[in-house]
């Protein structure tokens, strides 16, 4: 699609969007000031915007939401997906109210301001959605500034040197820094979190964290697992000194061909010693990396809460929370990887499992948070079965 | 899994007449199960008392029985057509009962037919209170604390138990019939006596007050492999304690995080599970308290419901056409997305915009009752708007109602009204308490208060304050003078006519000048997906855009075809309803037929009409002047206008033709101008007196004076109504000059602009609809229609038979001639209804209206002939004379329509009949003589003729003669006749022997007595005056409340001594419309 000339900054104007094609989207900025590159995504999912922003698998992103009112619920602390934020903002219809949750302690434009991230509001996001899904996800410049003080040329350079997502490693530079355990379950309506509630006795599972999400963790713990995080960067070496039961590869940002450069050979050694591995999203991407398969940027990607998926062994349907914008080739899997999972909507690889090795993988996330939870079961699955 | 192959044959049960809690949204369903079973190869037998359905269209189903719907009349179909299964949850809570009775007497068993969607342990443990609860402790979900009770003594041992204020749901009735909220023990007492009444399991449920939660539905879709879907959450903006389907709601819901969203929807598809729904669509209600996020199961409907409607129409998800699919063997995942034409049904739709429902209610014809909303349902009908936020949608909403609001206009009793008046209104479940707390906003009272006291949610009184603010500041400053500026406003949803109150100016001055500004809506599509994927299908809806990329985007693409609009009729309401969508459907299907592209604009969510599939195109807008004209914009930007057609919408569209001439729009059919003729007493007068007919006399007035001399000219009873009107709104028949004076300052505003008509009343007099078609050559009538309650009865509530079952052969021709006259004179082009009067063999003209009326689909089932489809394609250019018009029907057999009533909804309010419009729907019984048609009329309208006991006789003296025969042939077949004093020494008189009772003034035991003893089979009783219909008031009350079929009129009377004649006579049989139908074209 052609970029239209750029229009005049209407009055009152406080937030942009820049793509790298020059065009230029005018809204009103809340949350942090200032302006970040990224990638342009959109997202379907019409509750957990705060569960989506805090996920790292964003990073490098820039969030449109499909949903005009964004932040109707305000921002609370248990809400979170990890301790530091990674999309880099969000593009949202409706202007920011305030809070209408009993959950609620922060209005969401306060909250986004504290976490220092961009957003704009009044931005026609379903003509951007459509953009999006007809020239693939655009490169682009957010910036929120209180008086309207732009510099479009810059922005629209800084959109078009950004390099794009595309062969970029980014779960190593998100990842913990350090080894860590973590011992708290799932959330319910009357206790929050289950905290310190890991079996003590339970099989130890190790989990490399290329931008964890935490419910990730949280269903590990309520499966029954103990569980330890390690960097993305872990040795096999490392990772064994552990004495792991199982191995869970993340979920995370960017390129998995780019992270797969240090992550595979760890992946393959693991596999080679025969210990149950269960993938998540950026982990089934490099499990399928690991295996010989190819990975692929999509046009679009998938993210929302709403992604049909069918189970190939008895045909029945989980609807599940996705956010990828890279997928595995089903082509190119290996004689010993078989589909377990595909797509509904467009037929692409959603999980596999290995025939001659105890691992298996989802491109979806059985976690939820947000979305539904009719995937939960893959958890325990993997810890029973260590 | 692949469609079942062992079922060939499927019976759908419709949902019967429509009533409130029961509307059009089963016509849409069970059209849509219809279609996409048939289309599946599956032979289909319908069976729906109700004509005015597309269901019930002979060429839908393989065999369409319009019967009445009970279980003894679905036996004999059963055993006619031998179905292998029937689909039972299509027709709402008729289907549903009719089914498991039908279970439990053994027919099912006998005849091996299986319940498809719901089987009868689901619909069972779903519907018994009791059951429902158990099933919900198994699976870990709290529900309100409750307790079961058969008995008033039960009752009280329950209240303890669960604490007032307390809510009171009887077992198995629909819209929460005979239920309430007590607030103390009297209160309670009554409200438990009327809901054991109401039940048929003389049960209620005495459930613990969630009042002032918040409320919550989810639609769910389940399939036979257990997949399961949620198609659309609902939040009430209403809190509980309104019913549901009173409630002001939007889609999604708006206030939940998503952990709480997961807890439901885990809770929604777990309870369809339990309740063992194994395929289908269900909707589960929540409470939620607002303060700890607490959540309740309410209920369950393991059935197609008001609710899947809107969901349907709010997503483009087509719950009922999936249901059904379901049914018969497909998993979600086999089922194609239409709107996307590339994604499967296994899905949960996402929506980039905001769904607002409105309820629309007619307390104002009932007199005597209270405009206060509780958990028994009284709306009878809803308006649906989307806007890309809350405020745009609501604003849509309040001006699609048409009950005169533009937005949130000012409640003008409170303008300036101390807080302590505003609190009390506030405090009081209004249909209008929205916009009570929009005006105490202006008033300066806060947010806080108002959630205090009304417990709406402050995310949706802070949204409305912000509105009130703007309208300050447009009030002092006026409008925006920029683009932008103005398409901020504009995307806050603020109609022209809205802006032009505040700005003091016309609404041709601010439509001028945004359109100056280039301020225009633009067009997005409703496709499931929120934008992931192109949608296929043009179901459009109206917003304002921010130009983000150069220009607002509009995904309108208007195409390059020749196109006719139709405009619907807007909400429901009474003497407006699913005819006039009947209608509209019609003239998409011929329409499109004859090759035009088809663009329907309606918003009402429960029609067939705002079906994606029924039209081309579909635009879910407002019916506003301001609405429509931005949609023909957009429309006449590419391909040919043909024109706009205005006549079948009933009222709605009418009012705006004025302003599509104005603006240049060609409208198909009769002139406005001769529409508007027909209207306008004084121009039509002469017309008529030029064409040498007959009117009743009549006059006009503009003020008290001028009334009560044109009356005293007449000669009383004069009946007494305003101009342009539709139902017979504030209709009344006046008998003396005192009654006269009271008409005029409490029923109506008479005015220059508006003022008063008053005709002759003639009493006793026969009353005729005529249903033509007619262009420039030809005029075609297509039903005569013989009223059975006498003239002053609307014809809307009055039974009629078609053809006449006692009008002479010339007066029938003389009706007919008088018709082509009139057609003529008006120059119709389409369809035409009159309203004769015959009255001692002279023929009088008491109305004509060129347009659709009520009982066009009435004439085109009994009949046989697609009258609506042939005048629709005749507006559209072609000859009449080249249609098929092979002489219809009659001889053989004989239709008869009843009306159906909604006093039991409205306690306090004499259920008697007036020239005041004031049923819900209607039924038709067909059958080959008189009497057998009109008991299954009856039938159909749910009043069982009894075969034996006490008749209760009180009628008028001009009645009294009439009734004599028809009391001797209850004598003879055994019945028991008990009369008052005057009727009974005519009686006597004549040789029938009676038994005396007293009047309710003559002292105890008196004949309410009598009746609450169900003591009485029968009634008939007829006044005369207002003092004898005041006196008997308790009487037709007493047997509204015991189910007693009773009749006000001597003509409906002695038709029922007919029918039970004719009942007894032989079983009543049964038989498709389709066979009726061929006999005709036979007999042709």
């Amino acid at each position: 699609m052609a970029a239209v000339p750029a229009p005049a900054q209407p009055k009152g104007a406080t937030g942009v969007l820049v793509l790298a094609d020059g065009s230029v989207v005018w809204g009103q900025g809340f949350g942090a000031e200032g302006v970040a590159v990224g990638e342009v995504c959109f997202n379907t999912a019409m509750t957990g915007y705060q569960e989506v922003i805090s996920d790292p698998s964003y990073a490098g992103q820039i969030i449109t939401f499909t949903f005009p009112h964004i932040g109707n619920v305000g921002s609370n602390i248990e809400d979170i997906e990890s301790p530091n934020p990674h999309a880099l903002g969000c593009v949202v219809r409706e202007a920011i109210t305030p809070a209408a949750n009993f959950r609620s302690d922060r209005n969401f434009d306060d909250w986004m301001r504290a976490w220092g991230r961009i957003g704009i509001s009044g931005v026609d996001t379903r003509a951007l959605t459509k953009r999006i899904r007809m020239g693939g996800a655009p490169n682009a410049v957010i910036a929120h500034n209180r008086v309207g003080d732009f510099d479009i040329k810059n922005l629209v350079s800084q959109a078009r040197g950004w390099p794009g997502l595309e062969g970029m490693d980014l779960a190593s530079v998100i990842s913990t820094t350090q080894n860590y355990s973590w011992d708290d379950g799932l959330w319910t309506l009357q206790n929050g979190y289950a905290v310190h509630s890991a079996n003590p006795t339970g099989p130890h599972v190790v989990a490399v964290d290329y931008g964890m999400k935490r419910n990730i963790l949280r269903n590990l713990v309520a499966a029954g697992a103990r569980v330890t995080v390690v960097p993305a960067m872990a040795s096999y070496e490392e990772i064994m000194s552990l004495k792991p039961d199982g191995i869970f590869l993340s979920n995370g940002p960017g390129d998995p061909a780019a992270t797969g450069v240090y992550a595979v050979p760890v992946i393959q050694a693991l596999l080679n010693g025969g210990i149950p591995l269960f993938g998540i999203c950026l982990g089934h991407q490099l499990l399928g990396l690991a295996v010989g398969a190819k990975t692929v940027k999509m046009q679009q990607g998938h993210r929302g809460a709403n992604h049909p998926v069918k189970r190939l062994s008895d045909g029945r349907v989980e609807i599940t929370s996705m956010n990828h914008g890279f997928a595995v080739e089903t082509a190119t899997l290996p004689d010993t990887a078989r589909p377990t999972h595909i797509s509904l909507f467009d037929g692409s690889l959603a999980g596999l499992e290995l025939t001659d090795k105890p691992a298996f993988s989802v491109q979806y996330h059985p976690e939820a948070s947000p979305g539904p939870q009719d995937s939960i079961y893959l958890f325990e699955k993997f810890v029973k079965g260590l | 899994m692949p469609k079942r192959t062992d079922l060939s044959s499927i019976l759908i049960i419709g949902a019967g007449p429509i009533i409130i809690g029961q509307a059009c949204e089963f016509d849409y369903s069970g059209t849509q199960a219809v279609k996409a079973l048939k289309a599946e190869g599956y032979r289909i037998v319908l069976v729906n008392s109700n004509p005015a359905t597309i269901m019930t269209d002979p060429d839908l189903a393989d065999a369409t029985y319009i019967e009445p719907i009970t279980p003894e009349i679905v036996a004999k179909i059963i055993a006619k057509e031998r179905p292998d299964a029937i689909l039972p949850t299509m027709g709402g809570q008729t289907a549903l009962n009719t089914a498991l009775a039908l279970h439990r007497d053994g027919t099912l068993k006998k005849y091996n037919v299986e319940l498809i969607g719901a089987d009868a342990e689901a619909i069972d443990k779903a519907e018994d209170r009791l059951k429902f609860r158990d099933a919900m402790d198994k699976i870990g979900l709290e529900s309100p604390r409750s307790q079961i009770a058969h008995s008033l003594e039960e009752a009280m041992i329950a209240l303890d138990f669960v604490g007032l204020p307390t809510i009171i749901r009887p077992s198995f009735t629909m819209g929460g019939t005979g239920g309430g909220i007590a607030y103390n023990k009297e209160e309670f007492a009554r409200i438990v006596a009327t809901g054991l009444d109401a039940s048929p399991t003389t049960e209620v449920l005495v459930e613990e007050s969630v009042l002032g939660w918040k409320e919550y539905e989810m639609e769910v879709v389940r399939d036979r492999a257990d997949n399961a879907i949620i198609v659309c959450s609902i939040e009430n903006v209403d809190p509980m304690g309104v019913h549901t389907g009173d409630s002001i709601t939007v889609a999604p819901a708006l206030t939940l995080t998503d952990k709480e969203y997961q807890i439901m929807r885990n809770a929604s598809i777990a309870c369809l599970r339990e309740i063992g729904v194994e395929t289908g669509g269900s909707n589960v209600q929540f409470a939620v308290n607002p303060k700890d996020g607490r959540l309740l199961v309410i209920e369950m409907n393991p059935r197609v419901s008001r609710s899947s409607a809107l969901a349907s129409k709010a997503t483009g998800f087509p719950i009922a056409k999936v249901a059904a699919l379901l049914a018969v063997g497909y998993t979600l995942d086999e089922v194609m997305n239409d709107i996307t034409g590339a994604t499967p049904a296994s899905f949960e739709p996402t929506i980039d915009y905001v769904v607002t429902k409105i309820p629309r209610f007619a307390f104002e014809k009932f007199k005597g009752s209270e405009p206060l909303l509780s958990t028994a349902m009284k709306s009878v009908g809803e308006v649906m708007a989307i806007g890309r936020n809350f405020q745009e949608s609501v604003q849509k909403a309040l001006r699609g109602l048409e009950t005169g609001l533009t937005g949130f206009d000012e409640v003008e009793a409170l303008v300036g009204a101390s807080h302590e008046e505003i609190e009390a209104e506030l405090s009081r479940a209004t249909p209008d308490r929205l916009r009570v707390a929009a005006q105490a906003l202006r008033e300066g009272m806060s947010v806080e208060r108002i959630h205090d006291i009304a417990k709406f949610e402050p995310w949706y009184l802070r949204q409305i304050e912000e509105l009130i603010a703007i309208e300050a500041s447009i009030r002092a400053g006026g409008l925006p003078l920029g683009p932008n500026g103005f398409r901020r406003l504009k995307a806050k949803g603020f109609s022209d006519a809205r802006l032009a109150t505040l700005t003091g100016q016309t609404e041709a001055a601010v439509a001028t000048a945004r359109r100056a500004l280039d301020v225009r809506p633009v067009f997005k599509r409703i496709d499931t997906c929120a934008g992931e994927f192109t949608a296929k299908t043009p179901y459009m809806y109206s917003t304002y855009e921010a130009p983000s990329f150069g220009i607002p985007d509009c995904e309108s693409e208007p195409s390059a075809a020749t196109k006719i609009v139709i405009l619907g009729g807007g909400p429901n309401r009474i003497g407006q309803g699913i005819e006039f969508d009947y209608c509209c459907c019609h003239a998409c299907f011929a329409l499109n037929d004859a090759g035009y592209e088809t663009i329907m604009i309606n918003c009402n969510p429960e029609t067939v009409s705002t079906d994606y599939d029924t039209s081309d195109r579909l635009y879910f807008e407002p019916l506003t002047a301001e609405d429509v004209l931005e949609v023909l914009h957009k429309e006449m930007q590419n391909g040919k206008l043909a024109g706009v057609i205005v006549q079948l919408g009933g009222q709605t569209p009418l009012k705006l033709a004025g302003a599509l001439e104005a603006a240049g729009i060609p409208i198909l059919g009769t002139a406005p101008d001769n529409i508007d003729l027909a209207e306008d007493r004084e121009r039509f007068a002469a017309l008529i007196e030029r064409l040498g007919l007959k009117q009743p006399e009549n006059g006009i007035a503009r003020n008290r004076d001028e009334a009560i001399a044109v009356a005293a000219r007449i000669g009383y009873p004069v009946l007494m109504r305003p101009s342009y009107v539709l139902g017979g709104r504030a209709m009344e028949i006046v008998e003396t000059p005192a009654q006269l004076d009271i008409y005029i300052r409490e029923a109506v505003v008479v005015s220059g602009d508006s003022p008063v008509l008053i005709d002759r009343y003639l009493r006793d007099a026969i009353e005729v609809d005529v249903d033509a078609v007619a262009d420039d050559e030809t005029v075609y009538v297509a039903g005569v229609l013989q009223h059975i309650e006498e003239a002053g009865v609307h014809s809307g509530d009055s039974a009629c038979s078609l053809p006449p079952y006692s009008l002479e052969a010339p007066i029938i021709a003389e009706i007919e001639r008088q018709t082509a006259v009139l057609a003529r004179a008006l120059n119709v082009r389409g369809l035409m209804n009159i309203q004769f009067a015959v009255k001692d063999d002279e023929v009088y003209l008491i109305e004509v209206n060129p347009r659709a009326s009520r009982t066009v689909p009435f004439t085109a089932k009994a009949t046989g002939i697609q009258v609506a489809k042939i005048a629709s394609r005749v507006m559209a250019g072609e000859a009449l004379s080249s249609f098929d018009l092979s002489p219809r029907g009659v001889g053989r057999h004989i239709a008869v329509k009843e009306a159906v009533f909604p006093f039991a909804r409205f306690p306090g309010v004499d259920p008697v009949l007036g020239p005041e419009m004031k049923s819900t729907g209607e039924v038709m019984g067909i059958d080959g003589d008189f009497a057998t048609a009109f008991a299954k009329a009856q039938l159909g309208a749910g009043s069982v003729l009894p075969e034996a006991g006490n008749v209760f006789v009180s009628v008028k003296d001009s009645d009294k003669p009439l009734i004599v025969a028809a009391m001797r042939d209850l004598i003879t077949m055994g019945f028991t006749i008990i009369a008052t004093d005057g009727t009974a020494r005519v009686l006597e008189a004549a040789g029938v022997p009676v038994a005396l009772v007293n009047k309710v003034a003559e002292g105890r035991p008196h004949i309410v007595d009598r009746i609450k003893d169900r003591d009485i089979a029968l009634i008939f009783n007829t006044t005369e005056g207002v003092q004898s219909l005041k006196d008997s008031a308790s009487i037709r009350t007493a047997a509204l409340y015991g189910r007693v079929p009773y009749f006000t009129t001597a003509a409906a009377s002695i038709a029922s001594v007919a029918a039970i004649a004719a009942l007894r006579r032989r079983p009543l049989e049964v038989r498709p419309l389709q066979d009726y139908h061929l006999q005709s074209k036979a007999q042709a």
